[in-house]
């Protein structure tokens, strides 16, 4: 219907509202059940509440909005889209070397910024955990291209690590860290290994399956995790060895007392938020490093060309197995940190919306794209939060904002994948122009 | 043996209403190959829709029962399959021939859109209706143990059965369906011998979603009770079920959906009700590892 208007000459304004008139009726006819007919609760049983007003506002919305994006189309152009697309990513990525150490400064700056309260770090703290769960997934889905829905399972695991670690062995937080780690990777792996072999889709529904799995076995299994219940009590991360605590108790010195500063219910906060930032640098560092080795170009190779990879003597599964178990791993950790913070988890914070929050963090951000993670997850993470009061309406405006994002931008904000490595050092000349390079690409 | 009857009875009673769900999943899968994974939510909007109506029906007095629910039936299948419709206008399609992922993720996307669509409109309280169907007949009643076989778990099997019939005419005979097919094998050459593709992946969607809409419409007599997130877990077992039975395969999608309910069911009864959920899954990882083109699929064949 809007392909034909636009091969048109000059404005159809009569196309147009009949247009709006059929998306109105479309609304009206969608509308008419859910919001038109609200069923309430009525002395003995259900009954059903008429809202004309609602569904009328609906249709009018529709009307004025699809006049209104016709006629943006017309004027506009229908084919700008697509040229468009790669050219930021593509910016971006020329001025990555500046781009990222100036993202790192400000990062490292920022809580001692004038505005920086307590609930700009928090949000911030939000912010940078999901970066690091988007850096971890990055490896499995951007570089390894496999699709995986039960990313946060394994966040689940490193949260229960060492939450049981801590609770029940009273190990530190900075024993506990690579093991949960450890556990988080080990559980990868043993997932991972049946499953690895199928392909796309069906490994995004055993994984969703897994996501789901533990969560159940964390509801159910009450002896061990409290059930619904969750853990509480979960003990908070220490400055080497000094607690951030008004009064510590006999003998333990605090965090304000060996500095010698003010207790301040921030200094915390503050510490947390480095902590999440040098988590999250160390994950990226990893990938940018690992990209480079054997096992990273494979995992990269494995993701153009399955079938090339194994006539070149690549081993399939043990190259996503360890794609799978390193993602996990740094689920893992930013799980354990994620329980540090909290304080407090139960398997309520692990559904599947997470698996798919983070996803969108990796996928929004055009896949592979370090900065292009950072993005996304102050867009995904960062601006609902300034929204906090339109509450009830968060979760419909973000459905709504996952699919509007994807059909704008399919590819990501940050699409642009640069080949890793180049066997021909391309020239702006052509074909005839081509100069074999040495070591120049990297 | 009563107590297995029983179970057998419930089992087949949920997988008809899985296999109806699982149709949706199977039929957009071979066509455009993506998972919709908005399905579950159709199917809850399906519930929602007839529970309306059949509130809408008590209030103008339709008494007898089975011309309301026929009305029921019919009016959750215009509705729902309009909402199907405009799911595949909005989501998917300005996302054909873009990454695989950017499609799962609208579908996603929409998946919770509508979910808290439904929540904010109809509110979050679980909606309870009072039996509508009652009665049944007892079987096997030696030994203490009656095995109930209720009027609706009948209307179930049978609404099934005739909708699965009539399904597999359209695909198998009409103009429709064999457009429906000719682009599950190549689109673009269906596109060439002048099938309208857009308008066969639409008929898609509605078809998908209006038989989605009865199994919400089953799903709300039979349980007596729904709410806004009923579309999640019986979205993902009725998509397991798709690729249990081999997805793409429409007598797979029934089979698959039998074999999820029976497993359910069974595994409730005799170990754990509590990790039914897991019991389904491990199934599903079983199956795949071991065929994993499904029980009835075709291996796919790899070309380079």
């Amino acid at each position: 219907m809007a392909t034909a208007m636009g091969e048109r000459k000059g404005i159809d304004f009569i196309g147009i509202v009949k247009e709006a008139a059929i998306t109105a009726f479309v609304v009206f006819v969608l509308a008419l059940p859910i919001s038109g007919l609200r069923t309430t609760a009525e002395i003995g049983g259900l009954g059903v509440h008429a809202r004309w007003d609602k569904v009328a506002m609906y249709m009018a919305i529709a009307f004025v909005g699809r006049i209104i994006w016709s006629l943006f189309l017309e004027t506009r152009g229908r084919h700008r889209r697509e040229s468009s697309e790669s050219s930021i990513g593509k910016h971006v990525q020329k001025y990555a070397h500046f781009v990222g150490p100036a993202l790192i400064v400000f990062a490292v700056v920022l809580p001692f910024m004038p505005f920086a309260d307590r609930y700009i770090l928090d949000v911030s703290i939000m912010v940078l955990t999901y970066v690091m769960l988007g850096w971890g997934l990055n490896i499995v889905v951007g570089l390894a291209g496999l699709l995986d829905l039960g990313y946060v399972a394994f966040y689940a695991v490193g949260a229960y690590s060492y939450a049981l670690l801590a609770l029940n062995f009273d190990l530190s937080f900075w024993v506990c860290l690579p093991m949960a780690g450890m556990f988080a990777a080990t559980f990868g792996m043993i997932l991972g290994f049946p499953v690895l072999r199928l392909r796309g889709d069906y490994l995004a529904i055993v994984t969703l399956g897994f996501g789901e799995m533990i969560r159940i076995i964390l509801i159910n299994w009450y002896s061990l995790t409290k059930g619904p219940d969750g853990l509480s009590g979960v003990p908070r991360p220490s400055f080497f060895g000094l607690p951030f605590e008004r009064n510590p108790g006999e003998g333990v010195e605090s965090f304000h007392g060996f500095f010698g500063i003010d207790y301040s219910s921030v200094h915390r906060i503050i510490f947390l938020y480095y902590l999440i930032l040098i988590l999250a640098l160390i994950t990226n560092a990893f990938t940018m490093r690992i990209r480079k080795l054997p096992v990273g170009r494979a995992w990269e190779a494995l993701r153009e060309d399955e079938t090339a990879c194994l006539s070149l003597g690549i081993n399939p599964r043990n190259t996503k197995l360890t794609a799978f178990a390193l993602g996990a791993m740094f689920g893992g950790f930013a799980g354990s940190f994620f329980a540090t913070r909290q304080g407090f988890i139960s398997p309520e914070s692990f559904t599947f919306i997470e698996s798919a929050i983070i996803l969108m963090v990796v996928v929004l951000g055009g896949q592979g794209s370090q900065i292009g993670v950072v993005l996304a997850a102050v867009v995904i993470i960062g601006v609902p939060e300034l929204f906090r009061e339109l509450q009830e309406y968060r979760m419909l405006v973000f459905g709504a904002a996952m699919v509007l994002i994807m059909i704008w931008r399919p590819k990501g904000l940050l699409a642009f994948r640069e080949p890793t490595l180049r066997l021909f050092e391309v020239k702006k000349s052509g074909l005839f122009g081509r100069k074999q390079a040495s070591e120049a690409a990297e | 043996m009563e107590y297995f009857t029983q179970q057998l009875i419930n089992g087949v009673t949920l997988g008809a209403i899985y296999g109806l769900i699982a149709i949706g999943y199977t039929m957009v899968y071979g066509i455009i190959g993506m998972i919709n994974f908005a399905h579950g939510e159709i199917f809850m909007i399906g519930s929602f829709v007839s529970l309306i109506a059949f509130l809408l029906l008590g209030i103008l007095g339709v008494t007898w029962l089975p011309l309301a629910l026929l009305i029921v039936m019919i009016l959750a299948m215009m509705f729902t399959a309009v909402y199907g419709w405009s799911l595949e206008r909005i989501a998917y399609r300005p996302l054909r021939g873009s990454p695989r992922l950017a499609a799962l993720i609208s579908a996603i996307g929409m998946s919770i859109f509508l979910q808290n669509f439904v929540q904010l409109e109809q509110g979050a309280k679980v909606k309870p209706l009072p039996p509508v169907v009652t009665g049944g007949f007892d079987l096997l009643g030696e030994g203490g143990f009656v095995v109930k076989l209720s009027y609706m778990q009948i209307l179930i099997v049978i609404v099934t059965t005739v909708l699965l019939i009539a399904f597999s005419f359209v695909i198998s005979h009409t103009t429709m369906g064999r457009a429906q097919r000719a682009c599950q094998q190549d689109m673009k050459m269906a596109a060439l011998v002048g099938i309208n593709v857009d308008r066969t992946i639409s008929m898609t969607f509605v078809l998908g979603a209006s038989l989605a809409a009865v199994a919400g419409m089953m799903f709300m007599l039979y349980y007596g009770v729904i709410d806004f997130f009923i579309g999640f877990l019986a979205g993902i077992k009725a998509f397991t079920a798709a690729v249990l039975g081999g997805i793409g395969s429409l007598p797979g999608a029934v089979l698959g959906g039998m074999l999820i309910g029976l497993i359910e069911v069974f595994w409730s009864a005799y170990f754990t009700i509590e990790y039914k959920d897991v019991a389904a899954f491990s199934i599903l990882v079983l199956v795949l590892i071991f065929r994993p083109s499904g029980l009835l699929g075709k291996p796919e064949i790899e070309k380079v």
